[in-house]
């Protein structure tokens, strides 16, 4: 299942004067689009398109700012639905999930199709969103199904059909063949699914080591990776594009403490830690910087996140001006296991952390701008 | 330059110049060994340009003059050469060649030029004295486990040496510390130390260092400078520039007011510590200690991979306490003690415990709990 323009739907469902307008879901000036609602997509805005681009193409689109927290809580809802139907879900972002319907039949008494349906008419009903299915054999072929006919699109690969349907297709429809790989398999003369027939698995193997492998298993439709609701999170990041490329380090370090704390915000919902403390940053030539620290001790606290990244800034800042940093923590894991020996010469974090605790309570209960440090007004 | 020496002897001053050099080193000579000969000596000197170790040492030179050769190689060439052979070094500086000759094995290693070779500037130093090998060897050793490897603290990467004032007047100490333990270790303080400004010696260097304090009867001469410090036997000079930064004022996070005394037969706590850390989480090693009257329980408890009891006899007359700590701290600071008896003193469960051999409080450690 796959929602359509989610965040655009979201913002067009909760304010109705959008409803006919182009919206567009991003950042500032100098970010990107997340979403665009249909209306703009006709215009030519996609997501991923730097914000002057999409405004150029759509002048007169309503650019909204995301407002994650409501669309966490809708995606939570909307997986309580998947959860009616199966067990087996494999979220693959707020608004995308696989479901492993294997056997539901009997207990539903309905078969996969009927009770995707009804998941999509609820979805509309209780929710006002819409959503796109796919219903295939495998991962690999859902996913492509659920692209079809978008939006409110409901498409079926069945085994029968499934060699037919590849036929003729173009190999970037796979999932992970972005433009490097496309222009590796084109100079190979590989452009279909029927041009990867050709090849046998030791030479894909050879010339694309384990894509390769899996280029051969796709183009014969088949995908063995299982639906797995297991596969936990690794990390949690997030980043900023700037207005304009800086090297400011006055306003970096602002930008890094309000990036520490939305990370904290969410380790903390998610009642995890993290062992690593990540800075990203991107040059203004577009590449993608990034320095890790391992810390002694796994934390979720905003403050001790800061203290492990701002330093790590030095060390990118000849690459400066930049046009997006982002700040992460990755290994994670649950927060029983963080900050459980604290720093001898730091007799005052255990301060900073009460506060921070005591920060976080203000905020539960008046709102996320109810209290801010300093820093982050920079 | 052509001289020749015993194997023994060349092996000595190759091996301490290839564990100085950079491995990683994108500058060519610095992987080099300097060689010079004159009258009857050999001096080998390498450097990765904080740290120079020079070895003097005999040969019988038959013709003056210097090269430099990849210490890695020429160390390893050695190594293989059998025990009681003479080896032979000759230098071509036309063809950029030394050969190295030892009974039927000869070898033939590109050299670069003995100008290109770093030689660190000397220094004025404002203190110099003289300190017996075991004490220097004291000194570091119980000291060095503390030291941090955190990058973003370098200040912390390395050994601590001062002058302070001790409980019978005025030590040379040297502290370590990670922010979880630290170590403080105090001698008597050596005639013409008293001017010695407070230095942060580098784990290599510490690491470089404990090579030359082997011998129980080696005199140290020891300089020290703002920038620099220097430790000389009669044949090796390590010369180190410090730690550019202030180490933390430690007196005030060593403990004063631990009243909660436990005393414990130090070998076989850090051995029950061993034993019941066995079943302990990789990525936490906790271990709780429950303190009853006299009696100690070690315990490990993780749901994972299993749970450990073990229960040993101490002397302890306060009330129960239950506190955690990293095995891994715990046994490294167990292993510290060299007599009988480890005393610990503790405050409370979050309180950081500090831990000295029987009354002697010329080492001390301390080690932060951990919550369990």
């Amino acid at each position: 299942m796959d929602c359509d323009a989610f965040y655009a739907s979201v913002e067009k469902r909760d304010n109705p004067e959008l409803r006919d307008k182009p919206v567009i879901i991003g950042g500032g000036r100098r970010g990107v689009v997340s979403t665009a609602c249909y209306v703009a997509r006709i215009r030519g805005v996609r997501s991923a398109m730097p914000m002057f681009q999409a405004l150029k193409l759509c002048p007169d689109a309503v650019v909204v700012r995301p407002r994650m927290e409501v669309y966490a809580k809708i995606s939570r809802d909307i997986r309580a639905m998947m959860q009616d139907m199966t067990p087996v879900i494999e979220p693959l972002s707020l608004d995308e999930a696989f479901m492993d319907l294997r056997g539901t039949e009997t207990l539903h008494k309905a078969p996969p199709a009927v009770m995707l349906a009804r998941l999509v008419n609820r979805m509309k009903d209780e929710l006002g969103l819409t959503g796109s299915i796919g219903l295939s054999h495998n991962k690999f072929l859902a996913k492509i199904a659920s692209d079809l006919d978008k939006p409110r699109g409901f498409s079926v690969i069945g085994q029968a059909d499934t060699s037919r349907f590849l036929q003729g297709k173009p190999v970037r429809m796979i999932w992970g063949v972005g433009h490097a790989t496309q222009e590796a398999l084109s100079r190979q003369g590989i452009r279909t699914f029927d041009d990867l027939l050709r090849w046998d698995k030791e030479a894909l193997a050879l010339k694309f080591g384990t894509m390769g492998e899996r280029l051969w298993s796709v183009a014969r439709g088949m995908d063995v990776r299982p639906v797995s609701s297991s596969a936990s999170v690794k990390s949690i990041s997030n980043e900023t594009t700037f207005t304009e490329d800086t090297s400011d380090l006055d306003l970096l370090h602002g930008h890094i403490w309000r990036l520490a704390e939305k990370v904290s915000d969410r380790a903390k919902a998610k009642d995890m830690a993290g062992r690593v403390a990540v800075l990203t940053v991107r040059t203004q030539n577009f590449k993608r910087l990034s320095r890790r620290v391992t810390l002694r001790d796994a934390t979720q606290m905003a403050d001790t996140l800061y203290h492990a990244v701002a330093p790590l800034l030095p060390q990118v800042m000849e690459q400066a001006p930049f046009r997006l940093i982002g700040v992460g923590l990755a290994t994670l894991v649950p927060v029983d296991e963080a900050e459980r020996t604290s720093d001898l010469l730091d007799p005052q974090a255990a301060k900073r952390k009460a506060a921070e605790r005591a920060a976080d309570q203000i905020r539960a209960r008046f709102g996320t701008d109810a209290i801010l440090k300093g820093r982050s007004l920079k | 330059m052509k001289l020749s020496i015993e194997r023994s002897d060349l092996l000595k001053a190759v091996s301490q110049a290839q564990s100085v050099v950079e491995r990683r080193n994108t500058i060519p000579i610095l992987a080099n060994v300097l060689i010079e000969a004159e009258g009857e000596t050999a001096q080998f000197r390498a450097t990765d340009l904080d740290i120079e170790v020079v070895d003097k040492t005999m040969a019988q030179v038959e013709r003056a003059g210097a090269t430099t050769v990849s210490a890695v190689t020429l160390h390893d060439i050695v190594r293989k050469l059998p025990d009681g052979a003479l080896v032979t070094l000759t230098d071509d500086p036309i063809k950029g060649r030394l050969t190295v000759e030892a009974g039927r094995s000869n070898f033939s290693l590109a050299t670069l030029p003995k100008e290109d070779f770093p030689v660190m500037a000397t220094s004025e130093y404002s203190a110099n004295f003289s300190a017996d090998a075991p004490v220097l060897r004291r000194l570091f050793d119980k000291s060095k486990f503390a030291v941090s490897t955190e990058e973003t603290r370098y200040y912390l990467n390395g050994v601590y040496m001062h002058v302070a004032d001790g409980d019978g007047g005025q030590v040379l100490r040297c502290v370590a510390t990670d922010g979880h333990r630290l170590a403080r270790i105090d001698a008597p303080l050596p005639d013409g130390a008293e001017t010695l400004p407070g230095v942060i010696v580098p784990r290599k260097t510490v690491g470089e260092l404990r090579k030359l304090l082997d011998d129980d009867d080696t005199k140290i001469a020891v300089s020290v400078s703002e920038t620099k410090v220097r430790f000389a036997t009669p044949s090796i000079t390590l010369t180190s520039k410090v730690i550019d930064g202030t180490f933390p004022d430690y007196t005030r996070v060593i403990p004063q007011g631990n009243t909660r005394k436990m005393e414990v037969d130090a070998s076989d706590f850090a051995k029950a510590v061993d034993r019941v850390a066995t079943v302990s989480s990789e990525r936490s090693r906790a271990v709780k200690l429950s303190l009853d009257e006299d009696r100690l329980v070690l315990s490990v408890n993780s749901p994972d991979s299993g749970a450990a009891e073990e229960e040993i006899a101490v002397a302890y007359g306060d009330e129960r306490l239950e506190i955690g700590f990293n095995a891994k701290y715990l046994l490294e600071i167990a292993s510290q003690v060299d007599r009988e008896n480890a005393v610990f003193l503790f405050n409370s469960s979050g309180d950081p415990t500090l831990m000295r051999e029987g009354n002697d409080t010329s080492a001390v450690y301390v080690v932060m709990p951990m919550r369990v």
